[in-house]
């Protein structure tokens, strides 16, 4: 026990010595955090339109000017014809345009009936998604106002037979850093432990201290905790300025128990820096560990479900994913944070994360060679 | 220039050498633009539902029949009252509860408003809006269809034209987006190291007193990694229209220089990180932690950057994915030549020159 603690003590003292690292390991992923929630955002907000009118009449500028009065429009020009239209959806100066057709005011009053057309720059669908359904519905609701003018009588509202109610609940406002944050402040965990956990392991084998280590009377599981316990420390205390970030600067509810978040985020740390432990063991120097840290951590993270939802993805992604502890532990995040949820509601996390970690424990341990 | 590729040659051998690390440098790319290519989308597919149906009537089964049939949902369970929503909420497993009240069937016969609950669980948003706005349009049908009214005066037909991709396909957006990641960041992670390594072991003040040039001993770690780094551009983008069907609608000669030109960038940034630091494990953790998660956040490649507060819009402009994205958009999808790109293009060397300059002079005045 004494011989743990001693490691223990000259590794925290060799984090230390490293001004340069200890400030990236501690300041840059709170940074990170603030930085990058307020960047998590999918709003589709300030959508530039373009408008081609080749009607010039009081029903088409009526029209127009209800597109300049909703937040998510900007207007961004009018153009004499179609080509040109075209030409701002290729150039990136313009995400909708409106074509108006000439005799758009006569037909609807001759024919009862105009055609007007929406062209969408559709590279990112679900973006395109929402700004035609957007923009669908403010043609709608201009077309209402027009016939209940020339038709009071109209019943026009007997086709809302079904009305549709909507709740959002744990996030009412609809707010999405309260859906990222718990997400980013888990990625960042496990970046910085997996990967400085590896480096620091693969360090000592290249430049040669890892084998004074192994002739001294120390034990493999010895070795390994010493080298672990410092980073799951530091760990917590960036969980803990993350928490404190999320719930005061961001106003994250924290509607669960604070000591399950706790007991979760220590487990996940294990996990982490098993990995990294992991890694090293598998790689001969640091840049290979490098490399096999991103390929893990860009894996974990892309298919976690915090920017694309894990449910739409192809079966196989799914089954993956079962090995990626990030998408639990963010699932842990958002059910206890946001819900309220007790341990037996996150209990399948926890096994499947408490699985993830011995088995990535006691693999590095296996694979880990006094001999080098 | 004999001794500058002497020294080119035996930074190749030194690349070569290290067989896992070819591997990875070539494995990685390839399976990554795989995988996410065909993982990440957004569209919607079976996502799991409850219902709470307090009438059992006709409308309200057939409402359900239609919700399940569509596609977008799949019924995990049948709740019988109020507070089991909650209860199913929290475990995880629902996006969405749809609710009937008790006497749906009877207001809906008497033409009076009746109510649908949707409650959707907002804790992942993005799903739960889409997931209100499907069953919002399918319940929208099912009403137009009972009472088809003759035709209405009025009435402003609405086309819709999805331009550049009329199937919405998710590859379209996330396959740039992962390009430009992977090249970043595998080619500025190799640079970034060399030096630091060379500095590390104390072989960097052998190449100092040698008669190569600053110049020299930079574009000869350079030169290597770049040739690779192309040929691992050239497979990532016969991927992308092989494998993933992303069309390639303008110039492949025009394309391939502008991912050699990122290439050349990112492998400056590695440079430019490497004359910085003096240990390799800095100069790692600088060129991972910090570039990996701003690459993915900042550059466009998921969030968008109009949806950004000012500030972070200003600050996105110095992520060199953002620009590569734009233009790998614009050549594939768009078709768009060098004269839309020029701006892109023209911020892309901008960037490398300065990143070149800042770490010759670093290099020089630690060596002098």
């Amino acid at each position: 026990m004494r011989r743990i603690l001693f490691l223990i003590e000259k590794e925290f003292k060799q984090i230390f010595r490293n001004a340069v690292l200890l400030r990236m390991m501690l300041v840059a992923p709170i940074m990170q955090l603030i930085l990058l929630s307020l960047a998590a955002n999918f709003e589709v907000k300030d959508l530039k339109v373009t408008i081609v009118d080749s009607d010039h009449s009081t029903y088409s500028s009526r029209l127009i000017s209800k597109f300049s009065h909703i937040d998510n429009f900007r207007l961004y020009s009018f153009v004499p014809s179609y080509k040109l239209a075209q030409l701002q959806l290729l150039q990136n100066k313009a995400d909708l345009i409106i074509v108006i057709p000439p005799y758009f005011e006569r037909d609807l009053y001759r024919e009862n009936k105009a055609e007007l057309q929406l062209m969408v720059n559709a590279i990112d669908g679900s973006k395109a998604g929402i700004a035609s359904g957007y923009a669908s519905s403010i043609i709608q609701d201009f077309n209402r106002e027009i016939r209940s003018e020339n038709y009071p009588t109209s019943i026009d509202q007997s086709t809302e037979a079904i009305q549709v109610v909507n709740q959002y609940w744990y996030n009412p406002q609809l707010n999405y850093k309260t859906f990222m944050v718990p997400g980013i402040l888990f990625e960042l965990l496990l970046l910085i432990g997996a990967l400085i956990a590896a480096l620091n392991i693969v360090r000592e084998k290249e430049i040669g201290t890892m084998e004074q280590l192994n002739v001294t009377p120390i034990k493999k599981y010895q070795f390994i905790l010493g080298k672990l316990t410092p980073f799951v420390i530091i760990g917590l205390v960036q969980f803990t300025v993350g928490l404190l970030v999320g719930l005061f600067l961001f106003n994250i509810p924290l509607e669960g128990s604070l000591l399950l978040m706790y007991g979760f985020a220590l487990l996940f740390l294990l996990l982490s820096v098993g990995l990294g432990l992991f890694i090293s063991n598998i790689s001969q120097t640091m840049q290979q560990a490098m490399f096999a840290a991103f390929f893990c951590l860009v894996l974990f993270i892309l298919l976690s479900g915090l920017f694309a939802s894990t449910e739409n993805m192809p079966q196989w992604a799914q089954y993956l994913n079962y090995l990626n502890p990030l998408k639990y532990i963010i699932e842990v995040g958002r059910n206890v944070m946001l819900k309220g949820s007790s341990f037996y509601e996150v209990r399948h996390q926890f096994f499947a994360l408490l699985l993830l970690t011995a088995s990535t424990l006691s693999l590095a341990t296996w694979r880990y060679r006094k001999t080098a | 220039m004999k001794r500058f590729f002497a020294f080119v040659h035996k930074e190749f051998l030194h690349i070569f050498r290290d067989r896992r690390t070819l591997l990875i440098l070539f494995g990685l790319p390839f399976v990554q633009v795989l995988l996410f290519g065909f993982a990440l989308t957004n569209e919607i597919k079976y996502a799991r539902i409850a219902i709470l149906d307090n009438n059992k009537g006709i409308h309200s089964g057939q409402i359900t029949s239609r919700l399940l049939s569509s596609g977008y949902f799949q019924l995990e369970e049948n709740l019988i009252s109020y507070p089991q929503i909650e209860q199913a909420f929290r475990k995880g497993t629902i996006k969405m509860v749809v609710v009937f009240p008790p006497d749906f069937d009877l207001e809906y016969e008497r033409q009076q408003t009746s109510q649908i609950q949707l409650l959707a669980d907002a804790s992942e948003q993005n799903t739960a809006i889409s997931l209100v706005n499907y069953a919002s349009a399918i319940i929208r049908d099912y009403t137009n269809e009972q009472n088809p009214l003759t035709v209405r005066p009025m009435t402003i037909d609405i086309r819709s034209r999805m331009v550049f991709n009329p199937e919405l396909k998710g590859a379209f957006v996330f396959v740039p987006g992962v390009m430009a990641m992977v090249l970043l960041l595998v080619s500025a992670m190799m640079t970034s190291v060399t030096i630091a390594r060379e500095k590390e072991m104390g072989t960097m003040e052998v190449l100092a007193v040698s008669p190569l040039s600053q110049m020299q001993i930079i574009f000869g770690k350079v030169l290597p990694y770049l040739l690779l780094s192309f040929i691992n551009g050239c497979l990532i983008i016969a991927l992308g229209i092989f494998v993933l069907h992303i069309p390639l609608n303008g110039s492949l000669i025009l394309l391939l220089a502008e991912t050699l030109l990122f290439i050349f960038l990112a492998l400056s940034i590695g440079i430019f990180i490497s004359t910085l630091t003096n240990s390799q494990l800095v100069a790692m953790f600088a060129s991972l932690v910090i570039m990996l998660m701003p690459t993915i956040f900042l550059s466009g490649f998921i969030f968008p950057i109009e949806s950004m507060p000012k500030a972070l819009q200003v600050i996105s402009n110095i992520i060199p994915a953002k620009y590569f994205i734009a233009i790998v958009k614009g050549i594939m999808i768009k078709g768009i030549g060098i004269d839309s790109l020029l701006k892109e293009t023209v911020i892309l060397v901008g960037m490398s020159v300065v990143f070149i300059v800042i770490s010759l002079k670093k290099l020089k005045t630690r060596s002098a």
